[in-house]
C-alpha cells in the first residue's frame, strides 16, 4: 500500500540554548530569541520524520510537511525536505504568533482537510518551547481519528497502524486502524542526516504557503487559554563548593561533609 | 459549557487502589474547593474499582462518582475519554484535575477538546485570582526555564498536575463522603485503540521513583562501564542509578533509567549527579530532591547553580574516594 503521511513540524528556539543566554520579554510574555542563534526543528518533529521515511521506505507513500508559524527561516524549516519529504506547507500568519495549542490544532486541521486525504499523522511527542504535548491529541479529536502516543517504534500494515509505546516499566504494543495520529519519542533513534543530494532536491521545491485567510479560518476566536505572564524564576546559587589537596581528597571531604550534614 | 461549580478530581485506579498521585491532587483540590467555597469531588473509572472509592474519601472527596463499565479496563484510554467527557457534561464542575501520569498527559488535552475547553498542562503552582475568580496555573516552560501563568475563560477549567508537585492529602479512614454511581455509555466503535501486548523490560531492582538516594550520571561519563561505579556507590545507600537522556540516547543504560522533563521524575532525600551539566529539561526531573550534589569538571556548569554541594574535577578521580569514604563512614 503507498501512505499518504502529514509531518507537522514545529519552528522551535533551539532548546540547547544555555541558561545564561535565555532571556525573557516580559513585556510582550515571549522568549527573545538570542542573537545570531538560528531556531531549530523541533527535535522530537525530525524523529517523526525519520518515522516517516522508514515507513516510506518499507511500505512506500508520500510526506507532506505542515508547519504553523509567524516566520520561518527557509534553511530551518526546510530541513524535513532535505531529509526527504516530498512537500512542504507553510501556514504563515502574523496572528499565528501568539496561537495557543487549540488554535494550532484547529489550524492544522483546516490544512489537512485543503491538502487532501491522508492515512497517518506523524507528530513529535512535544514542542520544546511549551513543552504541551497537546497539538497531536487536539488534532486527532477534532479530525475524529485514532491518536497513539510517544512511539518508539512505527509500523504500517494492512489499513492499520502498530506502535511500540514507552511505558514506565517496558513498552505496550498497540494498534489502530487508518487514518490515526502517532507522536514520536527519542528512542525511536537518531533522525538522519541531510545529504547533499537531499539538500539540492530541497532548495528546488518551492513550499507551499497559506495564510489564515487561505485556510478560511479566523485564528482570534480559536484560542481557548490566555497567557498572563512569563518570567524566568530566581534561582538561589549557594552550592558549597568542596574543595580538597587534590580531587581524591575533594572527594573524602565531600562524603565527611556530607556525614557532618547528617545527609548521609 | 454554561458555569459550572466544584472541584473534581479524576482518580487514577490501579489493580482496585487509588495511585499515590490521586491523592496529591485531592490535596491542591481541597485548598481550591475551599479558597472558592465550593465542593472537591472524584470520579473513579474502571472496570474492577475495588476500594478506589472508599480511599478517595479517606483523602478527602466528598462526593466520589463512580463510573463503572466492562470497557473501562486498565490501558482503554479511548473509553476512558469517551467516559470522562460523560461525566463532566452531568457533574458540570468548574474545575477537573487530572494527574499528567502516562494516562493523564492523554486524557487531559482529549478531554478538553471535545469539551471545547481550555486546558493547562503541568501544572507546579494554583491559585484562584480575586477579582475574576479564573484559575491561575503556574507551570514550567521552555524545559524549566521559564514559567508561564495560564488562565482559562471558559468552564471547566481543565489542568493536568505535574506528579510530585503537591504532597500528597493525609489519609483519615473516618472521613465521611458519598459514592454515587454514574452511568456512562461507551460505544465500542468509540474504542479505536488496541492493545496488543505490553512488555515489561524492569530494570532490576532499580526502584528509581521510589528510593531515598539516586546517583545519575551523564554524558560526561562516556560509556556504560563508569555506571557500574554509580550502582556500587548506590548500593551502599540502598539507593538507585538515574541517567539523563544523552547517557540513555547512548545506549549506556535503558531509557527507563531516565530522569527529566521526558524521564521520571523522583524526589530522593539525596541525589547526586555525576558528569551531568543540569539542563533545565534534566532538572525538571530532579529538582524537588531535597538535596543535590554534583560532581563535573566545569565550574561554569548549570548544574552547580542547582546543587547544595559540589565537587568540581574529574569523577574518575573523586568518584572512587568518595564511594571509598562513604562506605567507611556508612559501615
Ligand atoms: C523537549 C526536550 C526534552 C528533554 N528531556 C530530557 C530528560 O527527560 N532528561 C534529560 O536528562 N535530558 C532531557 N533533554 C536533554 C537536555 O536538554 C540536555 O541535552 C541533557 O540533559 C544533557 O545531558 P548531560 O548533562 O548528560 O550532557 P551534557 O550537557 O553534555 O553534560 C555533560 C557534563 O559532563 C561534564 N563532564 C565531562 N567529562 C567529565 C569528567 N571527566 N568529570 C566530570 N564531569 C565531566 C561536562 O562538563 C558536562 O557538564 C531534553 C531535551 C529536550 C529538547
Ligand atoms: N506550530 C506547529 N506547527 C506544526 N506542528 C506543530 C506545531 N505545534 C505543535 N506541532 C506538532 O505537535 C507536536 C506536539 O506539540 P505541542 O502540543 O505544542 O507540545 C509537535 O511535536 C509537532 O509535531
Amino acid at each position: 500500500m503507498s501512505v499518504r503521511m502529514i509531518v507537522c513540524a514545529k519552528q522551535v528556539l533551539d532548546p540547547e540554548t544555555p541558561l545564561s543566554a535565555f532571556k525573557i520579554d516580559r513585556e510582550a510574555k515571549r522568549a527573545v530569541p538570542p542573537a545570531g542563534a538560528d531556531p531549530v526543528v523541533n527535535g522530537f518533529d525530525e524523529i517523526a520524520m525519520e518515522a516517516a521515511l522508514k515507513i516510506k521506505e518499507s511500505a512506500g507513500g508520500t510526506i507532506t510537511v505542515i508547519s504553523v508559524g509567524r516566520s520561518f527561516v527557509t534553511d530551518v524549516i526546510t530541513k524535513p525536505l532535505a531529509m526527504g519529504a516530498d512537500e512542504l506547507v507553510l501556514l504563515q500568519d502574523d496572528a499565528f504568533e501568539t496561537a495557543d495549542s487549540f488554535a494550532i490544532a484547529s489550524v492544522l486541521a483546516a490544512a489537512i482537510a485543503k491538502v487532501g486525504g491522508f492515512d497517518l499523522i506523524l507528530c513529535g511527542r512535544q514542542a520544546s518551547d511549551w513543552d504541551n504535548a497537546q497539538v497531536p491529541l487536539g488534532l486527532a479529536e477534532l479530525l475524529g481519528v485514532a491518536c497513539l502516543t510517544i512511539a518508539k517504534k512505527v509500523e504500517v500494515a494492512d489499513g492499520s497502524v502498530r506502535v511500540h509505546k514507552v511505558a514506565a516499566d517496558g513498552y505496550e504494543v498497540l494498534e489502530a486502524p487508518l487514518p490515526a495520529v502517532v507522536t514520536v519519542t527519542n528512542e525511536l533513534g537518531e533522525p538522519r542526516i541531510p545529504t547533499i543530494k537531499g539538500l539540492m532536491e530541497a532548495a528546488r521545491k518551492k513550499p507551499t504557503v497559506w495564510g489564515a485567510g487561505d485556510l478560511g479560518i479566523d485564528p482570534a476566536g480559536l484560542a481557548r487559554t490566555e497567557l498572563a505572564d512569563l518570567f524566568i524564576p530566581e534561582r538561589q546559587k549557594r552550592c558549597e563548593l568542596i574543595e580538597g589537596e587534590d580531587e581524591a581528597d575533594s572527594g573524602r571531604k565531600l562524603a565527611r561533609k556530607l556525614r557532618e550534614a547528617k545527609i548521609i | 459549557m454554561a458555569d459550572g461549580t466544584g472541584v473534581l478530581v479524576v482518580g487514577e485506579v490501579k489493580d482496585g487502589r487509588l495511585s499515590p498521585t490521586t491523592g496529591e491532587l485531592l490535596n491542591v483540590g481541597r485548598k481550591l474547593a475551599d479558597g472558592v467555597g465550593q465542593s472537591l469531588g472524584a470520579v473513579v473509572m474502571g472496570a474492577d474499582l475495588g476500594n478506589a472509592s472508599r480511599e478517595a474519601i479517606a483523602y478527602g472527596a466528598g462526593t466520589v462518582l463512580v463510573a463503572e463499565h466492562a470497557l473501562l479496563g486498565e490501558g482503554h484510554l479511548d473509553a476512558h475519554v469517551v467516559a470522562l467527557e460523560q461525566v463532566c457534561r452531568q457533574a458540570k464542575p468548574n474545575i477537573v484535575l487530572i494527574a499528567r501520569t502516562e494516562a493523564g498527559r492523554e486524557l487531559g488535552p482529549r478531554l478538553a477538546f471535545r469539551l471545547g475547553v481550555g486546558l493547562a498542562q503541568d501544572a507546579v503552582a494554583l491559585s484562584v485570582d480575586d477579582s475574576s475568580r479564573q484559575l491561575r496555573v503556574t507551570r514550567p516552560v521552555y524545559g524549566g526555564n521559564a514559567m508561564a501563568v495560564v488562565t482559562m475563560a471558559r468552564t471547566p477549567q481543565v489542568v493536568t498536575v505535574r506528579p510530585k508537585a503537591f504532597e500528597a492529602a493525609e489519609k483519615d479512614e473516618s472521613r465521611r463522603g458519598e459514592a454515587a454511581q454514574i452511568r456512562v455509555e461507551i460505544p465500542s466503535s468509540a474504542v479505536k485503540v488496541r492493545m496488543v501486548e505490553k512488555v515489561v523490560e524492569q530494570s532490576t531492582g532499580n526502584n528509581l521513583e521510589g528510593a531515598r538516594v539516586v546517583v545519575a550520571g551523564g554524558r560526561g561519563l562516556g560509556g556504560a562501564e563508569p555506571f557500574r561505579q554509580l550502582a556500587g556507590l548506590a548500593q551502599l545507600f540502598g539507593g538507585a542509578v538515574g541517567a539523563s537522556r544523552p547517557a540513555c540516547d547512548a545506549g549506556w543504560l535503558e531509557h527507563s533509567y531516565q530522569v527529566g522533563l521526558t524521564g521520571k521524575i523522583v524526589t530522593p532525600d539525596l541525589y547526586i549527579a555525576v558528569g551531568v551539566s543540569g539542563a533545565s529539561q534534566h532538572m525538571a526531573g530532579c529538582s524537588g530532591a531535597k538535596v543535590i550534589v554534583a560532581i563535573n569538571n566545569d565550574p561554569e556548569a548549570n548544574i552547580f547553580k542547582e546543587a547544595r554541594y559540589g565537587v568540581v574535577g574529574d569523577w574518575k578521580k573523586i568518584l572512587p574516594a568518595f564511594t571509598e569514604t562513604v562506605r567507611e563512614l556508612l559501615s
